[in-house]
């Protein structure tokens, strides 16, 4: 498949998984909730966040296996608080927005846990590459609204995000919080 | 020993800087050269892996600069410098002037770098290993403001080193005094 290919097949798996869940369901709130990917420069952590992401998550308390999860996000949109580095990170090298302006993730499968707890494994592809990933997520109701958090951690290198000469400053592990309120 | 003689010793030992106040103030002065070369160059560079390392050692050398400023503010708190030398009433409070806006400057400048870091949301860790408190949330309008703070502060601590060390050659080269010497002979009579 080629690049263009490969992304529209993901757009395509993300309308499918958008319209598998029922119109009118309430989706990811954006302004309230957070994406944010750590990374780790001379072992300093330095924080910087998607400020544009979508997509829901349908879960049911009573049948966490039907649970499902459909994230997209826009990676031109990582902001580092630094106008020269939100450059850097949209170039070629890095996320390569220009070419490769999304990033999903796809649920396929949910392994209940505790109460409140589920893991949900499923495809997140970023910059034309995909990998299988499951991630543990807290489920906490609070009235109308729900809210998922959890972490995990993605290698730099596996998606090729940033080329070799910043692997002596930069660590291969990026580590993914989010906090979706749905 | 003799009063007269431990009078003799102690003129002669109050005449030169102490060799703690020696190492700290050298050691202060090749410190602050090598962190204002580098936060000069790294300011003006597009990022790249050697200006993050370069970020880094600036930053290390900074929180070095505001130890040693520390001690060395407890230090001349804690022990008496040699008398003035004479010279006119005008060049003492010059001097003095400019050592208290020195020590000053030497804690104010790299304070208002970690201020900056931590508005940017780029921690301090010391060494590689020891991460340092964030004093103030991430705050990018507040970043930009600490920047300019932090290289106004810088290159007015410059421009007084550069006062203070054209001061102490004039009175070297110029008066023959003993004012360059005080603070660099190491070995006492």
């Amino acid at each position: 498949m080629t690049h263009n290919q490969r992304a529209l097949a993901a757009a395509l798996a993300v309308a499918t998984a958008f319209m598998a869940t029922a119109a009118g369901d309430p989706s990811i709130d954006a302004s309230k909730s957070t994406l944010i990917a750590t990374f780790k420069q001379e072992n300093v952590p330095v924080d910087a966040n998607f400020k544009s992401f979508n997509g829901r998550v349908d879960y049911d308390p009573a049948k966490p296996n039907a649970s499902k999860a459909a994230i997209e996000v826009t990676t031109g949109s990582f902001d580092m608080g630094n106008a020269d580095y939100n450059a850097e990170v949209r170039k070629k090298e890095w996320f390569d927005s220009g070419t490769y302006p999304k990033a999903t993730f796809i649920s396929t499968s949910v392994k209940p846990g505790a109460t409140g707890h589920f893991d949900a494994t499923g495809t997140l592809t970023l910059k034309g590459k995909s990998q299988t990933l499951t991630v543990p997520v807290t489920a906490t109701q609070a009235g109308n609204t729900t809210v998922f958090e959890g972490t995990l951690e993605i290698s730099r290198a596996y998606f090729g995000i940033g080329d070799a000469e910043w692997n002596d400053v930069v660590d291969d592990k990026v580590r993914i919080k989010f906090r979706l309120v749905e | 020993m003799l009063a007269a003689d431990k009078d003799r010793i102690q003129v002669s030992e109050r005449a030169y800087y102490s060799r703690t106040a020696i190492s700290l103030h050298w050691l202060m002065f090749v410190l602050m050269a090598v962190g204002f070369a580098i936060g000069d160059y790294m300011a003006d560079m597009h990022l790249s892996p050697l200006k993050l390392r370069l970020v880094s050692y600036h930053k290390w050398i900074g929180v070095t600069v505001l130890g040693i400023a520390v001690i060395r503010v407890v230090w001349r708190l804690t022990h008496r410098p040699p008398p003035d030398l004479p010279m006119p009433g005008w060049q003492k409070i010059a001097a003095h002037s400019a050592h208290w806006l020195l020590y000053v400057l030497m804690i104010a400048t790299p304070l208002a770098g970690w201020l900056y870091s931590s508005a940017a949301g780029v921690p301090i860790v010391y060494l590689k290993r020891w991460r340092l408190p964030d004093l103030v949330h991430r705050n990018d309008a507040l970043a930009k403001v600490l920047d300019d703070v932090h290289v106004f502060l810088a290159w007015t601590l410059l421009w007084v080193v550069v006062l203070h060390a054209a001061a102490a050659l004039k009175h070297h080269f110029f008066d023959r005094d003993a004012t360059l010497r005080r603070m660099w002979i190491w070995q006492r009579p």
